[in-house]
Order: structure tokens, then C-alpha cells, then sequence
């Protein structure tokens, strides 16, 4: 194996002050091969990757790529070397303010040899061919702004392929992309991997990785813990590699609730969708799922009051609850953990403190004044529980690693208790350690309100609910207790088989 | 800590008193109580806007028409007390009134008509500078002015309005401490308060940095940007009040330079303590500083362009200070 690593690192280093997140990496990737990285929440993947695509400095190390040292001192630098990357946090790949054709021909619209005057004609000539070579159904003129989280991170991934690339590094590209989507991008690394480029590819969806490893390595609190690459590659040793320990899986025993908590009837989201009915009960926990765009997050939305129903009614407790706003829901207890943590979750100019007290400001005050003692106990509480990894709840929201960032935004709502509990994708970009632990603590908390998730990946559902929810076109297609779930009438109702089979 | 954290720390502070020092050396009479009085004076009525800015920017909007209500407010108190005869506390409240009014339609253009805050305050500047003058057909206002239609004003400032302006307090001195500098201090230990401690002013900044999150976490964040804005108002009538006290009459001339100078001490007010983002403290320093800088380059006989010329300076010093020295990234 050793002769044909187009791509090395060896012994590299990185401290961020006096924190040492990565201990001396030595990595190789072969062209034609897709090395899967795997590494627990902040273990420092992204770090690397921000190494070795120039957006960091290193703290120690050698790279090399193709026998040729390579040191890149900017992003630009490295692409041009044919090291291109796809970042986890997307907005660093995209320009929100100019338009898909724009942003999938930047990287051509400066640098030597190119024309000074912008021509649109050819700008979106090569845009479409751009496209077209990923099979991108996207609009091209739609600005990316108002483009949803998924349809910027397939423009994102578009963009990097537009370099043909040597080395290829994908960090968590499937994170909030539909399975449909992520299949067109497997199709294309697929692809990639036949014209010998090297992928470098980071995931804690065990589907993605079983789909394309050809090799894994683990890392560990910044050190290499485990290398596989004989087929039949194992994938549960390299999972206990990157967790230092053997993970367990308990069986869900599903309850069902006699007690009514939020009864809705009626319920239309959408123009020409069918009402939807549904009623949660008192300790449960119910997971809806779909693909991404079938109104899942519409439907939290309405639930939490930032969005009107077309029609209907809903009661909790007993009483009409019919909020008019985030804060109205709020008071009644509904909480909801927003999907797109950086869009929507996230407070950037604060820090870990602050970001989770954010809704609870008024019951942590007296006569507008903070309570900041208050505020910090609940800070270190909710970090404890949830095990995040950071120095201290004063650390900025940017020195968390991405699946840290998710689980301040889950632990910011579990700060209170709730009557309804509304997590929309909680699981984005969290390891599967993580993952379980929080289930575990959803459902071990559950009593006393209902809680309702909503997942496009069919196991987060399986791993956590006692009910599980299908949702097509903007409505309820189906329904299952998770108990022995009939998969195949499932994964008919999510690719929107035939609807007389809903509920 | 690494020394490029100390320099951004510390660095204007340090800045502060190098200026302090070199003027202390090269203006004769720049330490002197007369000298003291003056940078007060300034410093106070810039100061008290350039508070009223910063709860704009902490939401993430700008206020470009401070000035003009500041003059504008100046303006009404001149002509309520010479031409209505009213007394000062009737004056002092139909300034604040002007303030909020102008607060509330500014918020209300931003909020619900979506009119860029730039454009919408930028368009109230223009509107304020004009109607100003209309009562008075652009003349200025003092006792035994002739108005439009040939009857002569006689009402005058009460002494209670001019003490605003002209009384001083003893400390240490007699004679030092104007009063404008107390409403300074207390405002600016107010709004301090108000941004640091208490969850309105914690929501502000949210809705600053991230609207959307705000929202989801309850912010009714429509009403937060609008009482920024008044706040802003209000805080700017209270410079124009300071303002008419201090000259004694409606000045149509005056009050030119609050604009860019409350804004220069709000935007060098991020790069006090390496704050990074608007804050009331930084802001009072940030008045200091200007008030400072004028005060000496006055005294060393500079002229009146040049002290633009290193106004300006500061303020693009500061910037940097704020936004590429601290700035992420490399680490
Ligand atoms: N800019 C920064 N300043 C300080 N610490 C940082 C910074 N960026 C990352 N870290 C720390 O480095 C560690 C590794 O972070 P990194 O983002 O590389 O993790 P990761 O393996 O990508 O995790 P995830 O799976 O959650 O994305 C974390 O503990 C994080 O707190
Ligand atoms: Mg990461």
C-alpha cells in the first residue's frame, strides 16, 4: 500500500492556545480510494481538514502531495494544487448574496488568465455545465440565500468538483441532505473514485460509511486510533477505535400514553395538502419522518407558533393553544430545537452561557435584571449533562467543534422543563455515541410531557421513538409503533407510495 | 494571554493616555481646569448621541439621523420657550416627545416597511434638517427675533433651561463639573446597565447577531429594533437639549459635527477592551477620546480641517484594532 499515497501528512500538530486538539496525525490517501475519517465530536477532523485545505496553520508536521511538499498558506493555494475541500460549516463554500451560476464559477472568476470583464452569457454557460455534470437540479439565477440548507450544500459540493480535484475532502456532506440527494452524491464520489481522485471523506452516518469506505481510520482526541483496510472492513472495531470503548445499543421498549398532551385536528400546512390529525401523548416520544421538503419543518413551525396553519385547531392540555409567536408558544411550554443550528439556533457573539439561556432570559431574571449566577449554574449543568467538550461555558460558540455546536442548541431547550418538546433534525452532525446519550436522555426525561421528533434518517427514528410518523406532501401518510415495524410499508409511505395505506 | 490579546485589550486605552500625555507636553494650558471644563462640555453632548447609536448598533441597525434630531431638538426647545413662552419643563418635553416620535417612525419604516435602516434614517436626516427650519423661515431663534409674519418673539429661556447648560458643580475645583456631563454619566451608567444586565439588553444584542435565533427563542424581535430606535431618539433630544442650554438660543448653524462624532466615539467604543461589538462603555471612552483630540488640536492651533483629517484617522485605527487584529481564523 505503501508506494502510491498521492496525499500524506505526517506528525501533525495543532493547538488553539494552550489546548492541543490535534497530536501528531499521520494520514495517507490513495488516489482512487475513499479514506472515511471517523472521530467522535471534537475529536479534531475539522481542524485537520482546515490544515491541510489552508485555512489554519499548523502547529508542526509535513504534508505531502504527490512526493512535492505542500504547505498552502490560503484555501485559494490549496485548490489551485488540487486539494479541494467541501467544509462542514457550508457557509464558509458558498456567497449567500449572488446567485447559484455565480457562486458554482467564482473560483474562475479570479485568478491569472482570466478575463477582467464579467461576462454573463459565459458565466452561465459554464454554470450549467457545472450543473449538469452533477445532475443539480437548482435554478441557477435563484440567489443562494434563499436557497434551503441542503440545495447550498449540493451547490457547495458542485462548486469543489468544478476544480477536478487530486485530493477531494468532504467533511460531513450528508448532514442535512435528503437520502435522495446523498445518493446523488455517493453516485458522484463513486464516479470520482474511478477517475483516481483521492477522497478524503468525514461522516457519523454508519450508512454513508458502509456505502463508501474503502478504508477507515479512527482518531481519537487528536490522535490516530485505528486503522482498517482489510475487506471485510470492521466497522464496529473502528467505531470502538474512535470511542475508546465498546458501544451498547439498548433495545427501545415502546410505551404508549393514555394522557393526551396536544391534540391536533384538521391541521393544513400546505396549499392542497390533506388536514393532518395527530395527537401526542404524555411520555411518549414520536418521531416523524419524510424526506427533506415534505413539510417537516413546516409543521414543527406551526406547532411552535412562527408559522399559520391554513386550517384547523389545536389543544394542549385541555385548553385551545393557538400561538401567535415563538414567544407565545414559548410561555405555554412548547420548545423547539430549530433545524439549521447556525441559521437559526445559533447566538455567534455569544458564548456557550448565554447561547443556552437565550429563551429562558425572563424566568432567569427578576425585574428584567439577570440572574448571571443563575444563568452560569444552568450553563455548567446542561454542559455536564450532555457532555460537551469545551473548556468552559465562557468559551465562544466558534471554538466548538460542529457536533458540540448541535448539542449546546439541544442542551439550551433541556435547560427547561417542557410540555411539548419539538427537536427538528437534533441529530445534525452529532457522533453516534452522542447520538444514543441523548436519546437516552429524551427518553429518560420524557415523562411529564410529549416529545416529538422530526428525522429524515429512518434509524434516528428507530433508535429513539415509541411511535414513528410518516409524513408525504405536506401530511401524514402512516403510521407505526415501534415495536415490530413493518420496514417495507414504511419505505413505501416515504417515497410517497400509494396514500390509501395512510392513516 | 499573548501580547497581541494585551494590544487588543488595551491598546486604545493605552492610546488614550498617550494622547493625554503628548498633548500634556506640547499644548501649553492643555492640563488646566478651563481645558478640563471644554473636553467636558464636548464630550457630553457627542457622548450622550453617540450612547443613543450604540443601542442601535447593538441590534444590528444604524441611526444616521441623530444629528438632526439633536438640532431639530434644539430648535423646538428655542422656539417653545422664545416664541410659545412656555417654561423649561414644557420645552424639555416636547424635545423628548420629538425624539421618540422620530424614534418610533424610524423603527416603524425599518420594521414594517423594510426600508433599509441606512436609507430610512438617512431619509429622516434630510426630512429633520428641513423641517427644522420651516417655522422660523430658516432663521435662527432668539428672544426679540422678528418672526415670519412681522411680530416679534419675546418669550426667553427660563434659568432653570440655561442651567442645563451653564451650571457647573464643584469637585475638587469649583467650578468643573458642567451639568451636561452629569446626564452623561448617568445616562451612560444607565444604558450600560441596561445592555449588560438586564435580559431586554441581552435580547438586543441576540437580535444583533442573529435575528432569526432570536426569534425562535421568543424575542418579539419587531418591538426590541423599534425601541432601539427610540432609544437613539430620545437620547439625541437630550443632546439637543444640552445643546440649546449651553448656546441659549436656536442656533441654525450649529451642531454640524454630532453626527460623525457620536458615530466615531460608538464605532471606536468596539475597540476599547477588545469588545468587538458596541458597547456603552466603549462608547463613553470612545466620546472621551474625541473630546480629547478636538480639545488638544485646538489648543495646538491646528485648523479646523486637519482636525477632521486625524479624526478620521482614529476612527480607521480603531477599526482595524477592532476587526483585523481580533479577527479569528489563523489562531
Ligand atoms: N477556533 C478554535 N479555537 C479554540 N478551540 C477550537 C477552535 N476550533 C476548534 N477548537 C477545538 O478543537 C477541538 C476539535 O474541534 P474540531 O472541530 O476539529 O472537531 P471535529 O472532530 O470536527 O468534531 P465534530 O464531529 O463535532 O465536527 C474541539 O475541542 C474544539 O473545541
Ligand atoms: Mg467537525
Amino acid at each position: 500500500m505503501v508506494g502510491n499515497a498521492v496525499f500524506r501528512v505526517e506528525g501533525l500538530r495543532k493547538s488553539f492556545g494552550r489546548n492541543e486538539v490535534l497530536g501528531g496525525i499521520s494520514l495517507e490517501l490513495h488516489s482512487g480510494q475513499v479514506t472515511v475519517l471517523m472521530g467522535a465530536n471534537g475529536a479534531g477532523k475539522s481542524t485537520l481538514v482546515k490544515i491541510i485545505s489552508g485555512v489554519y496553520e499548523r502547529g508542526g508536521g509535513t504534508m505531502t502531495l504527490a512526493d512535492q511538499d505542500f504547505a498552502p498558506n490560503t484555501p485559494a493555494e490549496a485548490i489551485r494544487a488540487g486539494v479541494v475541500t467541501v467544509h462542514q460549516n457550508i457557509n464558509d463554500g458558498v456567497v449567500a448574496d449572488l446567485d447559484v451560476a455565480t457562486n458554482l464559477t467564482l473560483d474562475r472568476l479570479s485568478g491569472k488568465g482570466v478575463p477582467t470583464l464579467f461576462n454573463p452569457a459565459r458565466v452561465r454557460r459554464e454554470a450549467k455545465a457545472v450543473a449538469d455534470r452533477m445532475g443539480l437540479a437548482i435554478d441557477l439565477k435563484a440567489r443562494v440565500n434563499d436557497l434551503s440548507l441542503a440545495d447550498r450544500q449540493m451547490v457547495a459540493i458542485a462548486r469543489a468538483l468544478a476544480h477536478q480535484p487530486k485530493v477531494l475532502i468532504l467533511d460531513e456532506p450528508t448532514s442535512s441532505l435528503s437520502s435522495a440527494e446523498a445518493d446523488r452524491l455517493f453516485a458522484l464520489v463513486d464516479r470520482l473514485r474511478e477517475q483516481g481522485v483521492a477522497i478524503l471523506y468525514i461522516s457519523h452516518r454508519m450508512s454513508d460509511i458502509r456505502r463508501l469506505a474503502d478504508r477507515i481510520v479512527s482518531m481519537r482526541d487528536g490522535v490516530i486510533s485505528g486503522a482498517f483496510d482489510t475487506k471485510p472492513l470492521d466497522y464496529e472495531g473502528a467505531v470502538n477505535a474512535m470511542l475508546g470503548r465498546k458501544i451498547h445499543l439498548d433495545q427501545i421498549v415502546a410505551r404508549s400514553s393514555a394522557k393526551p398532551v396536544l391534540t391536533v385536528e384538521g391541521l393544513r400546512i400546505g396549499l392542497g395538502a390533506r388536514p393532518i390529525s395527530l395527537t401526542l401523548g404524555d411520555g411518549e416520544v414520536v418521531a416523524i419522518t419524510g424526506l427533506v421538503g415534505v413539510g417537516k419543518t413546516a409543521l414543527a413551525e406551526t406547532l411552535f407558533g412562527v408559522r399559520k396553519p391554513l386550517t384547523g385547531t389545536m389543544t394542549m392540555n385541555g385548553k385551545p393553544y393557538a400561538p401567535r409567536s415563538a414567544g407565545d408558544a414559548i410561555a405555554a411550554g412548547v420548545f423547539l430545537v430549530a433545524k439549521d443550528r447556525a441559521t437559526s439556533g445559533i447566538v455567534s457573539g455569544f458564548n456557550i452561557e448565554r447561547n443556552v439561556s437565550l429563551p429562558f432570559l425572563k424566568r432567569m431574571s427578576t425585574l428584567g435584571v439577570l440572574k448571571r449566577r443563575l444563568e452560569r449554574a444552568t450553563a455548567r449543568r446542561q454542559i455536564e449533562e450532555l457532555s460537551i467538550v469545551c473548556r468552559s461555558e465562557k468559551d465562544e460558540m466558534s471554538a466548538l467543534s460542529g457536533g458540540n455546536q448541535q448539542k449546546v442548541m439541544v442542551a439550551r431547550w433541556m435547560a427547561q422543563n417542557a410540555a411539548l418538546f419539538i427537536l427538528d433534525e437534533p441529530f445534525q452532525g452529532v457522533d453516534i455515541s452522542a447520538r444514543r446519550d441523548i436519546a437516552a436522555k429524551l427518553r429518560a426525561s420524557a415523562n411529564g410531557r410529549a416529545t416529538l421528533l422530526f428525522v429524515t434518517e429512518l434509524d434516528e427514528a428507530l433508535e429513539t421513538a415509541d411511535r414513528i410518523l410518516v409524513m408525504s406532501e405536506h401530511t401524514i401518510v402512516g403510521e407505526h409503533r415501534n415495536a415490530e415495524v413493518d420496514l417495507d410499508r414504511l419505505l413505501a409511505e416515504v417515497a410517497g407510495g400509494p396514500l390509501h395505506s395512510a392513516a | 494571554m499573548t501580547l497581541r490579546d494585551h494590544a487588543i485589550r488595551y491598546g486604545f486605552i493605552v492610546l488614550l493616555f498617550g494622547l493625554v500625555a503628548y498633548f500634556a507636553i506640547a499644548a501649553d494650558g492643555f492640563v488646566s481646569p478651563q481645558s478640563a471644563v471644554f473636553i467636558f462640555q464636548s464630550v457630553a453632548i457627542t457622548g450622550v448621541l453617540a450612547l443613543g447609536v450604540t443601542a442601535t448598533l447593538v441590534v444590528g441597525g444604524f441611526d444616521l439621523s441623530i444629528g438632526s434630531v439633536a438640532t431639530s431638538a434644539m430648535m423646538a426647545a428655542a422656539y417653545v420657550m422664545v416664541v410659545l413662552e412656555q417654561n423649561a419643563v414644557v420645552a424639555v418635553v416636547v424635545c423628548l416627545l420629538i425624539g421618540a416620535i422620530v424614534g418610533l417612525i424610524n423603527g416603524w419604516l425599518i420594521v414594517y416597511m423594510r426600508v433599509p435602516d441606512l436609507l430610512a434614517t438617512l431619509g429622516m436626516m434630510f426630512l429633520l434638517v428641513g423641517l427644522q427650519r420651516i417655522p422660523t423661515e430658516g432663521r435662527s431663534i432668539a428672544t426679540g427675533m422678528t418672526m415670519p409674519d412681522g411680530s416679534v418673539a419675546n418669550g426667553k429661556f427660563g434659568d432653570a433651561f440655561l442651567a442645563l447648560g451653564r451650571h457647573r458643580f464643584d469637585f475638587f475645583i469649583p467650578n468643573l463639573i458642567p451639568v451636561s456631563v452629569v446626564v452623561l454619566l448617568v445616562l451612560a451608567l444607565l444604558i450600560w446597565f441596561f445592555l449588560e444586565y438586564t435580559r431586554f439588553g441581552r435580547m438586543m444584542y441576540a437580535v444583533g447577531s442573529n435575528e432569526r435565533a432570536a426569534e425562535l427563542a421568543g424575542a418579539p424581535v419587531k418591538a426590541y429594533k423599534i425601541w432601539a430606535y427610540v432609544i437613539s431618539g430620545v437620547f439625541a433630544s437630550i443632546g439637543g437639549i444640552l445643546l440649546a442650554a449651553r448656546l441659549g438660543r436656536g442656533d441654525i448653524a450649529s451642531g454640524n459635527n454630532l453626527l460623525l462624532d457620536a458615530v466615531a466615539a460608538a464605532l471606536i467604543g468596539y475597540a476599547v477592551l477588545g469588545a468587538a461589538k458596541p458597547n456603552a462603555f466603549g462608547t463613553a471612552v470612545g466620546a472621551l477620546f474625541v473630546g480629547i483630540l478636538l480639545q488638544g488640536l485646538t489648543m495646538m492651533n491646528a485648523p479646523y480641517y486637519t482636525q477632521d483629517f486625524v479624526k478620521g484617522v482614529v476612527l480607521v485605527v480603531a477599526l482595524v484594532f477592532t476587526f483585523a487584529l481580533s479577527g479569528r481564523g489563523r489562531g
